[in-house]
């Protein structure tokens, strides 16, 4: 009998794979006088415990400045902290390493006032110099942070200026409007352990993943414990965490936050099920029936987040291209700068059929850049056309375009319509939406041929050699404010997917849309900034450079372990409070 | 006699699959690409012979299945009225050998994520799949019993040549290599086109190991006494190799092309991915396969396992026949040498 029970001990413990994480995490710190710590609102929990997270992919690099892979920002984000943050729930910004800031009343420049007595996941402690060495990093071209685009107004980078040991004025060229939600996710670097190596031009390799834990330290809630390759990496308890909850115990909850590489959504997804791990963070729609009939027997909940931020759209290559070069394109470029052909393309395609076959009902057809899941921006005027066959030949006709007797499209010249949409082969939504499209088109006498493509050649097609007639891609995810898609919508911008090289807008409401963007950009007051927004949606709405398609929801899931689990819209789906989140105490049923 | 009719059955289902994969638009009651959105992830059909009023039918007949309200891609039957199956019924796009009027459907192996029937992408699939792995396979087999029945018998530098040559190709980045073949094509490819393109690029990729498996068994034949034997009495080099080695790889080489004709349709599914292989909406065995690597796919329709099941059995039935065939000519050769 006991021979049994130990038994079962030890298989349960090999599935928990709690032998492996027996936390040692440090307990948290006593609260120090004059600590100014930020007090959560969240539900008061208890200590310990570690979440178990399955990733897709290992996280590439430690290093906040330059990862760009999601794996990586998801284990930084939970090491990391920014001054002010966005709170992904209510989408708004709050203080974080900030306690509070000050917009001048030209708009151009940010006093920030800095929380006393923080420190460094190592202990030291934390002022304005961590602050202003670490916008020097991410505005050093040498390091090539992503994010230095961002912290770039105006064509000029903001200036970080120490004003005193708790006070940072940051200098911009010119008003800026997304304000204080810049700061969001550009972590604060210890500079105590990280100057010497940026002075040496080594910064890139001094925050890898091969890193000495106590070489590292952030001010985020965890810090780094261990990282196995091809296994795990783990985090434990930041004991110097600057927040605490409401009846004044230091956060986080948890002891440690595991993450293990399981490979594949398919892999998570089995892990997840078998409650092997704690949370699931955004899963595809496909995949929603199958877990959600097990919801009961295993014990977790999903939860549809509804509309993400994430865009599809099919595009047209709109580049100018050397007609010797690419003579088929070249040929068929006519029809697709023609605004009444991408019109009738847009009115042809079956968008609910979409969200049903490649979502499975969850998501939403969408006829706009901006999701319904970004409540804030959205211009809920635009008009959403109903499918219609008749109006989109009308379309067609009135521009010139003829059928023959086999009900095959034939353009001005009389040669029949027919291009190719590529897309990756490694999204089947992506490769559904394409063929539904192809499907639907050939109800307008198009021959459509989609061709899945490997994702890095989809992307050198579309950015490199522009070698493609139309697309599907997807986009957005990130930030809710405006600011974060100028980069595709302006017409210089780096993302311009259907005309990457221009240099002046080449139609005249592209140039119409640039004026709009760079004056919400200054624009400080919410409406006045909205409406201009909203004027510039529809003009993209109007002129369809991308024919929107569809959003899908945001699923996610957790264990009925997991406590103040508020999973948000936006990047990091789930962790995004992992400061906040505890593991309830169930009655250990193998202690007896 | 016990042999020929086993030679015979065999060959009855040999020439079923391929008249079916031949006649498919005959035998398929849709066309491949036609979708049944409303049907998605539809179970296979059921065939009725007991109407709801207990009464029976000599001719089979389906219900239409409506969606069930909130549930994703599940159905119900109505059984309201119920819908004969058609036999040789004639329709715009020609003579169908089962079919039903347009208010029911008939998916026999039920349907994919589109909703189309996966019985007839199944046919028409087979055509572009089975005749790709073979072309392939016979390619791959060609220039593997060539390489490595010459590398065996001769040995030597020739010998080392084509074996490290062999290795070469095990060892390249094949994915690299079809990266680049697929960026200096057109986007889009005809379809006959990518299958002779399929056909060869498996086929220059499936050669090696063949010719390893054959140099092995041509080392181990060409010491054999009877080949000694014919060697002392003066026959040529070439003699030998075509009269007494390499018929002792028979065997191996029936072998070989049974194991790589579903490897090769399986392969085809990874050329699909990197954009080189049948695209949608053309159905291959290939294509149809790559669904069902997905967890959902398996844990939630299990139907479309269909062409995993078809390429077992036609591969079940191309060994049966030749290992049958093989039998009976040994049976013969044996009888006319003694004779």
């Amino acid at each position: 009998m006991r021979k049994l029970a130990i038994i079962s001990l030890l298989a349960l413990m090999a599935i928990s794979g709690i032998d492996s994480y027996a936390s040692s995490a440090p307990a948290p710190e006593r609260i120090q006088r004059g600590e100014e710590l930020q007090v959560s609102s969240a539900e008061v929990g208890q200590y310990g415990g570690t979440l178990v997270v399955g990733q897709r992919a290992e996280p590439k690099t430690l290093n906040p400045v330059t990862a760009t892979d999601g794996p990586s920002r998801e284990v930084i984000g939970r090491m990391m902290a920014d001054l002010v943050h966005i709170n992904r729930v209510t989408q708004q910004t709050e203080p974080a390493l900030a306690s509070s800031w000050k917009l001048s009343t030209d708009g151009r420049s940010f006093t920030v006032k800095l929380r006393q007595g923080v420190r460094f996941s190592d202990g030291y402690p934390f002022s304005a110099d961590d602050v202003v060495f670490s916008f020097r990093v991410y505005l050093d071209e040498k390091v090539h942070s992503p994010n230095r685009d961002l912290l770039t107004i105006g064509g000029k980078p903001i200036s970080a200026v120490k004003i005193d040991d708790h006070t940072v004025r940051f200098d911009m060229s010119q008003p800026y409007a997304a304000a204080e939600r810049i700061f969001d996710s550009v972590a604060i670097l210890p500079q105590h352990l990280l100057l010497k190596s940026y002075e040496q031009g080594s910064f890139a390799q001094a925050l890898t993943l091969n890193t000495a834990p106590d070489t590292i330290a952030g001010l985020g809630p965890f810090r780094l414990k261990q990282y196995l390759p091809g296994q795990r990496l783990v985090l434990e308890r930041n004991p110097f965490y600057w927040k605490a909850d409401r009846d004044g115990h230091r956060l986080p909850y948890l002891d440690e936050i595991a993450f293990l590489f399981v490979g594949n959504e398919d892999a998570q997804i089995l892990r997840f099920q078998s409650g092997e791990t704690s949370v699931i963070s955004r899963f595809s729609p496909d995949n929603y029936p199958a877990m959600a009939r097990e919801q009961q027997n295993r014990g977790y909940d999903l939860v549809d987040l509804g509309p993400s931020l994430e865009y599809n759209f099919l595009f047209f290559n709109l580049n100018e291209l050397p007609p010797d070069k690419f003579q088929q394109i070249s040929r068929e470029q006519p029809w697709f700068r023609d605004l009444r052909f991408r019109q009738a393309i847009s009115l042809a395609i079956d968008r609910r059929s979409i969200v049903k076959l490649a979502f499975g009902g969850r998501g939403v057809p969408i006829w706009g850049n901006v999701t319904p899941g970004n409540k804030l921006w959205i211009n809920r005027e635009l008009p959403h056309p109903e499918r219609s066959i008749p109006q989109a030949k009308d379309l067609l006709r009135s521009a010139g375009f003829s059928w023959d007797e086999k009900g095959k499209l034939l353009d001005l010249e009389r040669k029949p319509v027919e291009f190719t949409i590529i897309t990756s082969s490694s999204n089947a939504q992506r490769v559904k939406m394409a063929t539904l499209i192809a499907d639907d088109l050939a109800q307008l006498g198009m021959s459509v041929h989609v061709v899945p493509l490997e994702f890095r050649a989809v992307m050198d097609r579309v950015f490199q050699s522009n070698d493609y007639d139309a697309c599907v891609l997807g986009l957005g995810g990130g930030d809710a404010d405006p600011n974060g898609d100028m980069n595709v919508w302006m017409s210089n911008g780096s993302t311009h997917l259907w005309n990457m090289h221009e240099t002046k807008p080449a139609t005249p409401w592209e140039a119409e849309l640039d004026a709009l963007l760079n004056r919400q950009l200054v624009t400080l007051e919410y409406k006045k900034r909205k409406r201009i927004y909203d004027e510039a949606q529809a003009l993209i709405a109007n002129n369809l450079p991308f024919i929107f398609l569809a959003s899908p929801n945001v699923l996610v899931g957790a264990t009925k372990q997991v406590a103040n689990f508020r999973p948000a819209p936006l990047e990091p789906y789930v962790l995004w409070n992992a400061d906040e989140l505890y593991l309830r105490q169930q009655g250990v049923a193998t202690a007896k | 006699m016990l042999m020929h009719r086993k030679i015979f059955a065999i060959a009855m289902a040999f020439a079923a699959v391929h008249c079916g994969i031949l006649f498919a638009g005959f035998f398929a009651p849709y066309m491949p690409s036609a979708q049944h959105r409303e049907h998605a992830y539809a179970r296979p059909t059921k065939l009725h012979f007991v109407d709801a009023q207990g009464q029976v039918h000599i001719r089979p007949f389906v219900y239409p299945s409506v969606p069930v309200e909130g549930e994703g891609f599940q159905y119900r039957e109505d059984p309201s009225s119920g819908y004969p199956i058609r036999f040789l019924s004639r329709k715009s796009d020609g003579i169908h050998l089962l079919a039903v009027d347009s208010q029911a459907d008939l998916f026999l192996f039920g349907t994919d994520g589109y909703g189309r029937d996966i019985f007839s992408r199944l046919l028409f699939g087979g055509r572009i799949s089975l005749l790709a792995a073979m072309v392939a396979t016979l390619l791959s087999l060609l220039i593997g019993v060539a390489a490595g029945g010459i590398a065996g018998h001769f040995g030597g530098a020739v010998d080392a040549v084509i074996m490290r040559s062999s290795e070469l190709v095990l060892a390249l980045p094949w994915i690299y290599l079809l990266l680049a073949i697929r960026g200096s094509l057109p986007l889009h490819v005809e379809p006959t086109r990518t299958l002779i393109l399929l056909s060869a690029v498996i086929g220059a990729m499936g050669w090696a190991r063949p010719a390893r498996l054959i140099r092995g068994v041509v080392l181990s034949a060409r010491e054999r006494p009877f080949v000694s034997a014919a060697r002392g009495f003066g026959a040529s080099e070439w003699y030998l190799l075509r009269r007494h080695v390499l018929p002792q790889t028979l065997g191996v080489i029936t072998a070989q092309a049974v194991t790589l004709i579903p490897q090769f349709v399986a392969a085809e599914a990874t050329l699909s991915f990197l954009g080189l292989g049948i695209g949608e909406p053309v159905p291959s065995w290939g294509n149809m396969l790559s669904a069902f690597q997905q967890f959902q796919t398996v844990s939630s329709y299990w139907w479309m396992a269909a062409p995993l099941v078809a390429l077992v059995a036609v591969s079940l039935t191309y060994f049966v026949l030749a290992d049958a065939l093989h039998q009976a000519g040994a049976r013969i050769n044996s009888g006319q040498s003694y004779a």
